[in-house]
Parts: structure tokens; sequence; C-alpha cells
């Protein structure tokens, strides 16, 4: 840890780096003394298509990219340690499925009704973004629920994952009996973006988000004595129990909250934290939440930036981008580790 | 006596009905001394370790630990009245043995887990009295069975806690780590005064090195290898399994 003191500031600067870079990169050129005066004000010459790019469209995507990008690794990494589990991450336990359930309910339930949300502009968007968190919420509750009753993690994690499949196929059928339009976008939905948010609904994103990720802090003596295992965590005074539901709640709200705005994005929940305990060479959470925090937000700037490269833009949806680049991360991290491990 | 228990029932409390694992269990253990839990797999030793630790209620029965009974214990005092090493293996990695000794402390830390001067000073002393200082840096994942013992008997020293359940600390170690393993925890009770309770599969061992036997079979039987011996709970013990023990040399003969 005290080895590598300069990677968390390294992490930070590449944030700044990585969100001018979100402002400055687009499909429109706009010179970059006209996004400082944009944002800061001065300078009455900008044009206002390039002011309605930067503050409608590049603006909050960047903002929303950071902070979902920090909610999802902090999510995942929650999820690793209740679990002790490597595979967990914010899409197991069925919490994305719930919401994405919801937003099928919404949509394709609308659509049969006659009334398409799809058609429905910020109302619609609106009713998606209640939907999403809903039906995450739900699911959360039913995994809490569970949780009080089951011994066992492992038993506790098929139980979410059963409850994603049967999500599913709910889904499944719902789609069966839906008009084709409306399908599509639910479909559209379920790519992901850090760009549907729009401008007044960033606000309202970024302050939920500031209020849940810093409660994640107050849980790191939880859970680095949840990394011993439920018999010493419990020697050593923790409630185990009460600790287990309170560490899924915040990390549930957290995937709730950013797939309601961004579709279920996959993958950084699952890499980050990887990532993280690879580069600080630790697994005390008084290092890893905020460098997961922080890894996260980058990372999924960086994807942001690539989803948006000339040629794709519009193409290319976030999942994919996440899942190109969160798999070999995490595959790179597992083959240095057995390295080191033999080495030693 | 450290720990007394009277009429005590331990299993498991399902929907309806409950799962027996043994009753009628009675006994004390005194304060400051080494007694080996010993008893065959499947009678319930584990469940009796937990039960005492308190990670699950009695059925029925009483048990008291300093004199107080347990149920009157909260969960904070106990994490500074038991200190256990669990048959769970945990996959820990990434950590140091000194970060891992240091979480002995939680039950002293402040609300955001950081070490006290003094914190560090008790965890350096648990690392000395176990022998283990040279590894403090060391990754948990690449130490060897017997090391990350010491790593986890360390850190229940580190928690300063009068009594320190131990459940099987020898199994898994080559012979060589289970002896030192068995000195370790004779020395202890010795030089900190603690009071330590271990269950074993290792008989030899426990009739050399124990201060006093606990003896689970159809009820708890508690007493030096010379009581023992003398009023044939020991000869007992060995007996359906075709096993002699010869009481005068106090060993058992095959």
């Amino acid at each position: 840890m005290k080895r590598r003191g300069w990677l968390m500031p390294a992490l930070g600067a590449a944030i700044v780096v990585l969100g001018v870079a979100n402002l400055l990169l687009g499909s429109v050129d706009i010179p970059f003394r006209a996004v400082l005066d944009i944002l800061f004000g001065g300078g009455d010459d900008t044009s206002e298509v390039w002011r309605n790019i930067v503050l409608k469209s590049r603006l909050p995507q960047t903002l929303t990219a950071l902070v979902a990008g920090a909610g999802l690794a902090v999510s995942g990494l929650e999820m690793q340690t209740v679990f002790r589990n490597p595979l967990a991450g914010p899409s197991v336990l069925g919490i994305s499925s719930g919401a994405s359930l919801g937003v099928a309910c919404v949509v394709l339930v609308s659509g049969a009704g006659g009334h398409a949300l799809s058609r429905m502009g910020y109302f619609g968007n609106m009713a998606m973004t209640i939907a999403a968190i809903g039906g995450a919420l739900a699911v959360m509750a039913l995994i809490a629920w569970v949780s009080q009753r089951v011994r066992g993690n492992v038993t506790l994690l098929i139980i979410g994952v059963m409850i994603g499949y049967v999500a599913n196929a709910v889904i499944g059928v719902l789609k069966f009996f839906s008009v084709e339009e409306e399908i599509r976008a639910y479909v559209i939905w379920g790519l992901g973006s850090f760009a549907r948010v729009s401008g007044d609904q960033v606000m309202f994103f970024v302050a939920a988000m500031c209020v849940l990720l810093p409660l994640s802090l107050l849980l790191t003596k939880t859970l680095n004595l949840m990394l011993l295992g439920d018999g010493y965590a419990r020697n050593l005074g923790l409630d185990v129990r009460r600790a287990r539901l309170v560490v899924i709640a915040l990390s549930g709200v957290l995937t709730a909250v950013v797939t309601a705005y961004c579709g279920p994005v996959m993958f950084l929940g699952l890499a980050v934290p990887h990532l993280c305990r690879g580069l600080f060479a630790t697994s005390d959470h008084r290092v890893l939440t905020p460098a997961s925090m922080l890894c996260g937000a980058a990372l999924a700037l960086l994807c942001n930036l690539i989803a948006r490269a000339p040629g794709f833009e519009g193409v290319l949806p976030v999942n994919s981008v996440t899942a190109l680049i969160g798999a070999p991360v995490v595959m790179w991290v597992l083959f240095r580790k057995r390295k080191n491990d033999f080495a030693e | 006596m450290a720990i007394h228990i009277e009429n005590l029932t331990i299993g498991y409390r399902r929907r309806r009905d409950a799962k027996v694992v043994a009753r009628g269990l009675s006994a004390s253990v005194p304060s400051g001394e080494l007694t080996c839990l010993l008893g065959q797999n499947g009678v319930g030793k584990s469940t009796l370790l937990r039960t005492l630790s308190a990670f699950q209620p009695p059925l029925e029965g009483r048990v008291s630990l300093l004199g107080r009974p347990l149920e009157s214990y909260s969960i904070a005092e106990l994490s500074r009245t038991i200190g256990v090493v669990l048959t769970e293996k945990s996959d820990l990695s990434n950590m140091t043995v000194r970060e891992l000794v240091g979480l002995g402390r939680t039950p002293y830390m402040g609300f955001w887990g950081r070490l006290s001067r003094e914190d560090l000073l008790r965890v350096d002393e648990a690392l000395a009295l176990t022998g283990i200082t040279a590894l403090r840096d060391r990754m948990i994942q690449t130490l060897s069975d017997g090391e990350r013992q010491k790593a986890m008997i360390a850190k229940a020293l580190a928690q300063q806690t009068p009594l320190i359940f131990l459940d099987e600390p020898t199994a898994f170690l080559d012979f060589p780590s289970k002896v030192e393993t068995m000195h370790l925890l004779r020395r202890l009770t010795r030089d900190t005064g603690r009071t330590i309770l271990l269950s074993t599969h290792d008989l030899e061992l426990a009739l050399r090195m124990a201060d006093r036997l606990c003896v689970m079979k159809e009820g708890l039987r508690v007493g030096t290898l010379d009581e023992l011996s003398a009023d044939g709970t020991m000869a007992a013990f060995f007996a359906d399994r075709g096993i002699g023990f010869d009481p005068s040399r106090k060993a058992y003969t095959l």
C-alpha cells in the first residue's frame, strides 16, 4: 500500500484527462477555448449549436459516466466481499434483471395497452427510470429477505442467479406479446448508455450518487472483517446477519439507481475491483473502496469515449465496449496473480 | 472456573424440531490451563466449541464463562472475551500477516478501523509470541499451512481475550508443525495466563501436552490424565475401537 501511494493520484489525474477528453472529443469539432468559454462563461462568440452540444450532451454524459462507473465498481467490490466470491457483481443476484423486468413491464405492457411509452418522450423516460428502480428494489428486497433466512453465501448467490433467470423468462414472455416497436425500445435500453440521461435528470442522478457513494466508505471496517468469513467476523464483534443486510442493501441500491439511468452496464462492476486488487496488491477496503471508485469512474469515461469515437457514434453500445475492455482486464489480472503466487 | 457448563444439550434448531448432537453435558474447565477436547468424529466437538463461542445457542442447559452466563454477553463483550481459531479455511489473499493479526484488534478499534499505537504494539507482541515476526510482511496466500495456523493464533492473541478456543488447530499439519503448535499453545497458557480449549484428534500429543483432558463420549468428563486413567474414562474411551489403554503407563496400546 505504501509502495503504491502514487497510484491514487495517478487515477485522479486519469479521471481529469479522460473527463476533459470526453468534453472535447466528439463527432462535432469544437475548439478547446470554446469549450472552456461555454463551461465557465465569458466569450460570447460561441455558437448556440456548440453550446447545446457541450452543455446538453457532452457534460451530462461525462458526469453520468463518472458517477455511474464509480457506483458500479463499488457495488461490485461490496458484492464480491460479502459473497466472498470473485465472480459476484452487480449483474448477478438478479438486481439488474429486476431493473430490466421493471422496464420491460412498463415499456412492453404500455405498448400493448395502446399508450406506447417509446413515443412519450420525457414522461416515457421518467416512467422507465421509476420502473427500473422499482424492479431492482423489489428483487433486492427479496434477496435481503432471503439473506436473513439462509445459511451460507453460495446458496444466496445461487438464489440470486435463479431470480435473474425467472425475471428474464418473464421478460421473454412479455416480449412475445408485444409490438415490435416497443421491443426495440426495450432492447435499446438494455444495451446500456451513459448518453440517455438528459440535462435536468442528470443533476438528480449525480446528487443521488453523491449521497450513496460516501456511504460505502462507512462500511470499511465491516467489509474488512467479512473477508475473514462469518465465523471469524462474528467472533471479532460483527453482527454478521445485520452487516450482510446493510452491505447488500447499499450495493443493491447503487446498482438499481445506475441501472435505472444507464441501463444494465455490464462488466465494470466485476472487472474494476479485480483490477484494483491487482494494482494495489491489497485486500484492505480502506484502499480498495476509494480506489474502485476512482478506477471505475476512469474506466467508464474511457469506455464512453471509445463508444463515441469517430465511425462508431450511435452504433457501438457502451456494453460492448465495457465487455471488450473488462474481460481482458480480468484475465490479465488473474494470470498475473497466478504467476506471482508461484514465484514466491 | 473459566468455563462451566451444566446439563447442556447442543445441536441445531430447525423449523419445527431440533437436531440434537449431544445432550447431558456437564463440566468445568479451570483457568489458565491448556485443555484438549477429545472425541470421535461426529460426537459434537465442533458443535460444542461453536456453542461455547456463542455462534449457536444451546438447545437446553446453561453455559457460563468466567462466572457469567453466556447469554448475558453482548456481541461486543464476547469479542473481548473469546478468541477463536476455526477449521474453516479462509481464502484470504492480498493481505499481509500483519494486516491479518491487526484485524484481531477490531474489538478495540474506533469507527474507521485505524490501528492505534497501542494496537500496533499488541500486534507486534502477538507476532513475537507466536514466533512469526519474520513473516509479518508476507502475503497470507504464500504461507505454509503451519505458518498460516500460527498467524491465526497470533490474530486470536492480538484480540487479548482471556479465553481462546481452537477447533482442530493441528489438523492438516505435518508432525513437527503439530508439535510446534501444541508447544506454542501450552507456552501461551504459562506466559500469558490465557485459558485455551482446543479439540484435536492427535491423541498422543494431547496426552503428553495437555494440562487437562476433556473426553467427549456419552457425556463429558474433564480431568488430568492421571484422574481419567484412574477412573477408567480413558480405557472406556478407547475400548470399543479395539484399542487398549494401559493406565499404569498412561498410554494406549495397539
